[in-house]
């Protein structure tokens, strides 16, 4: 099973991200954003950061680097793609997932521990979860907010395609407290707070970020 | 040389902290004109000569693609002397 780990310029959490893949049972891949190549990988995890230094829109211009054409055209056969922070914007601006994130509303950025629940655990991510399970993961970005139209947003809740909300007062002004949605298939994840800086309790607040990493390998054991 | 000026403002319905903010920072200083802000985006994109409608479409398509996001974000093309 290999996961591949996008870096952009800019990216900074692509580190985390291959280790919670490798901590998760997976054999993690690292993929250059020049790079038409996707060195024949089963999933794809588009990690945190500033890519391009989040010029004109954050994930606006990652998403025409040469490995997202791969990645888009994979994801549209269900490969299994999580884009976490930098990443779920980098999807939203592909289209692979609709609305998108704008600056939080308070304009803070904000780095804290978060707590969340797992609203849809049958997604190729969050199938490790148990259904309503709340975990507690970090929450670092300026530009977490989830917008969309009220359409979108009426499609995604009837579709049960909200996979996780934030728990409490909401952090940056998402829609429905949304922390994470998933496309029509299930195997396109986004996701605000960040997993992979809690694969475990040394250097993180749980190790319940866990189940993100260890849910891609129940996918593809079905 | 003529400049093809691109506008990009968010749409009416999407929250705009940022317009927001400025609105709330105008009184502060003693301007008390605004009923709201809204703030946006302006791209200034020099071409040689005299655009041609044809140019005018690609530069409309770039905005569609790239320099705005239709989910969020409306834009307008002008062409300035």
């Amino acid at each position: 099973m290999r996961v591949g780990v996008i870096t952009f310029p800019g990216t900074l959490d692509d580190r985390d991200a291959a280790r919670a893949v490798v901590v998760g049972g997976a054999e993690a891949v690292s993929l250059w954003h020049g790079d038409a190549d996707l060195k024949s990988v089963d999933a794809v995890v588009l990690p945190g950061g500033f890519s391009y230094g989040d010029y004109l829109r954050c994930g606006a211009i990652s998403r025409f680097a040469p490995v997202m054409q791969l990645v888009i055209e994979a994801a549209n056969k269900g490969m299994p793609v999580l884009g976490i922070c930098n990443g779920f914007q980098v999807l939203c601006e592909s289209h692979l997932l609709p609305g998108a994130l704008t600056r939080n509303s308070d304009l803070h950025f904000l780095c804290r521990d978060q707590e969340i629940e797992v609203v849809n655990n049958q997604t190729a991510w969050t199938n490790s979860f148990k259904l309503g399970e709340k975990i507690v993961i970090p929450l670092k970005n300026g530009e977490g907010s989830f917008q969309c139209d009220d359409q979108t947003l009426a499609m995604l809740e009837g579709e049960g395609r909200v996979i996780a909300r934030y728990v409490g007062e909401n952090p940056n002004g998402s829609r429905n407290l949304i922390a994470g949605i998933t496309n029509a298939k299930g195997n396109v994840v986004g996701l605000m707070p960040h997993p992979e800086h809690a694969i475990n309790e040394l250097t993180g607040p749980s190790a319940q970020g866990l189940g993100f990493f260890t849910s891609i390998l129940n996918a593809m054991v079905k | 040389m003529a400049k093809i000026v691109v506008d990009v403002m968010l749409k009416p319905e999407i929250l705009d902290p940022q317009g927001n903010a400025v609105a709330s920072a105008l009184p502060r200083l003693g301007f008390n004109f605004a009923k709201s802000v809204r703030q946006g985006k302006r791209f200034e994109i020099e071409i040689e000569g005299e655009p041609t409608a044809a140019q005018i479409a690609e530069v409309e398509k770039a905005a569609e693609v790239l320099l705005s996001n239709p989910v969020i974000e409306n834009f307008v093309v002008k062409v300035e002397k």
